[in-house]
């Protein structure tokens, strides 16, 4: 029984499940497949930004400043090295832990205030990675980075990851376990209590919660996953330079969550993934359609300021309301 | 000594126009809530604008200044309208998109229609003097005397003049303003137009210094939050002092320390005072 209820009630997502096990036999472009991967990786970055700026309600920009320390560190231990797989967890920690030695003295402001130390602290990122040359190579950046090592499985064997389809898989485990991870965080007292300081950080202080500690708490969450995604964007790409770490990735990851829906597991990968796709669509307007998604962006904003998954929400409010006065139209009827 | 005094002038130049910036920032910010971060970008937008007046239609330097600022004063009033006023009641990570938006609209149209390569504005003022063994161009003495009057005939505007007493009692107490028959709508628009046009003002002074170019605004805009934030956020006095301080701070930590790491100074320095005072070095106590 419990078997049958568990497919009836979450049959949507083993189908996309199967379907995303599935992709590598349906995509057969190089290049659509590449768009793929970086959407997962994008993902799990825009899913750590969703964690303090959808349910905490503090609007981080240093993420691509953390995204950046995981790139570089992963980068640099590898080349000191190490393997992959010591490498990315080090330099994910390095990032939650510079995030929680630059979220004490941020997170002590609070609304634009935050937003914008936080924006300097990764304008300095870049600017470092950028001068300190010795260390990150300056501008030309780090470049013949290893491919992440190989690991031995019981029953397959060595399993390498020279090909896109290895690499997908690798990035599509991440990325499910990010959404696991954050599915349980959310779903915890832990997650609630985040999200009572974004909805009112004062009544949340007065019942009780410890307000710093939770944004502090769900920063560091937060950077740790930005990092996890720029070690493996490191490795996978082999080549980054201070861009890895500029603004822009920011604002785009923002603008994933937005258009999303921030504050839904969903949002963050449903943005990650047809933001891109539809900027490749729309490849013959060039230039012109980063305008219409500035003016889209702007719209979508005033008009939807939930994103796609409000909208859906909204859609699914409005079926269901019809289903319930068909039902209730039919039982006065019989009455 | 004489390397100080230098960079001590420089960083009074640069100073003028940051004050410029963030004097317009502080209005729309601290006083209508708006976080503008498209301003930096329409700081760009008035930089291009006279440089195609100047060299297209053969207006002089300060004619193509004015109507650069009357150009940007209306634009600012159309993005205000369009991109801010509809989300005048909703959280501010609203507005804060909105204006990414606009942000990637400019510097995406100004690529687009004029080219992503820098440009130079002919220099109407090459001279140079020196005095006490500084050099000093015109136009940068220029720049520091004009940035001078257009804060004084500012400061009159809001003090003195019936428009500008709107803007300080919207800024003071928004309902109150409201119930004394005050049209909050028109105020804003209002405060928009003279923050964009000042800024227009301070782009087209600096552009024959500088080199112009789309990517221009994004740095500047960001240091204009900065010294906003520091000033204290809505405060006039904070905002001119900031700009000054910023400009020199710059200014000699680039000639002594390191000109790579620059912005690394404005940027830290934030990041330091903030966390002593979490509302900035003149703000007040908010929640």
């Amino acid at each position: 029984m419990a078997v049958i209820r568990f497919l009836r009630d979450k049959w949507f997502y083993l189908l996309l499940l199967v379907l995303a096990l599935c992709l590598p036999l349906l995509i057969t472009n190089r290049y659509h497949f590449q768009i793929v991967i970086m959407g997962c990786l994008f993902s799990i970055a825009t899913l750590g930004m969703n964690l303090i700026l959808g349910y905490t309600g503090q609007a981080s920009l240093a993420h691509a400043g953390f995204f950046g320390i995981g790139a570089y560190g992963v980068a640099l231990l590898m080349k000191g090295g190490l393997s992959f797989w010591v490498a990315l967890p080090l330099s994910a920690l390095i990032a939650a832990g510079i995030g929680f030695l630059i979220g004490l003295p941020t997170l002590r402001s609070r609304g634009s205030y935050f937003a914008i130390s936080t924006m300097c602290f990764g304008v300095i990122v870049s600017i470092v990675a950028g001068n300190w040359i010795d260390l990150t190579g300056g501008y030309n950046g780090i470049v013949g980075i290893a491919l992440p090592t190989p690991i031995h499985l019981p029953l397959i064997g060595s399993v390498g990851f020279q090909t896109q389809v290895a690499q997908y898989y690798l990035v599509l485990a991440f990325l499910l376990l990010t959404l696991f991870i954050m599915h349980r965080l959310v779903h915890s007292l832990l997650g609630l209590s985040f999200m009572a300081i974004r909805n009112n950080e004062a009544l949340a202080g007065s019942v009780g919660i410890n307000t710093f500690a939770g944004k502090i708490l769900s920063f560091v969450v937060a950077n740790f996953f930005a990092g996890l995604a720029g070690g493996i964007y490191a490795s996978l790409m082999g080549a980054i330079s201070p861009s890895t770490a500029s603004l822009d990735l920011t604002f785009n990851w923002l603008i994933f969550l937005l258009l999303g829906g921030a504050a839904t597991l969903a949002g963050p990968v449903i943005g990650a993934f047809v933001i891109p796709v539809t900027m490749e669509y729309l490849q013959s307007l060039a230039e012109y359609r980063l305008i219409i998604f500035g003016a889209l962006l702007i719209v979508v904003i005033i008009y939807f300021p939930r994103g796609v998954m409000g909208a859906v929400g909204n859609l699914r409010q409005k079926v269901r309301d019809f289903y319930d006065r068909k039902k209730g139209a039919k039982g006065a009827a019989a009455g | 000594m004489q390397l100080f005094f230098q960079q001590i002038f420089n960083g009074v130049m640069l100073g003028s126009t940051y004050a410029i910036v963030a004097l317009g920032l502080t209005l729309v910010f601290g006083i209508l809530q708006i976080p503008n971060f498209a301003h930096g970008h329409l700081y760009m937008l008035g930089a291009y604008i006279t440089f195609f007046l100047m060299t297209l239609y053969g207006f002089g330097f300060w004619s193509a200044l004015v109507t650069s600022m009357v150009a940007l004063g209306l634009i600012g009033m159309l993005i205000e309208r369009v991109v801010y006023r509809p989300l005048q009641d909703r959280p501010h990570i609203n507005s804060f998109i909105s204006a990414v938006g606009a942000m990637i609209i400019l510097e995406t149209s100004v690529i687009v229609f004029w080219g992503p390569q820098g440009r130079r504005i002919p220099n109407p003022y090459p001279d140079m003097v020196e005095l006490f063994g500084i050099t000093m161009s015109h136009q940068r003495l220029l720049v520091i005397v004009a940035a001078f009057v257009l804060i004084f005939l500012l400061q009159i505007f809001i003090k003195k003049t019936t428009p500008g007493t709107t803007i300080e009692a919207v800024a003071q107490n928004r309902e109150g303003a409201m119930l004394v028959g005050i049209n909050v709508n028109r105020v804003s628009s209002l405060t928009f137009a003279i923050s964009t046009a000042t800024a227009a003002a301070a782009a087209s002074l600096v552009a024959p210094i500088f080199m112009i170019s789309p990517t221009m605004g994004a740095l500047l805009g960001m240091k204009a939050f900065v010294i906003v934030i520091l000033g204290g956020v809505g405060s006039i006095p904070g905002a001119i002092l900031g700009g000054y301080i910023l400009g020199i701070l710059e200014a000699i930590g680039g000639g002594y320390l390191s000109a790579a790491y620059k912005d690394v100074y404005a940027f830290g320095a934030l990041i330091l005072i903030l966390s002593i005072r979490p509302t900035g070095l003149f703000g007040k106590e908010v929640s």
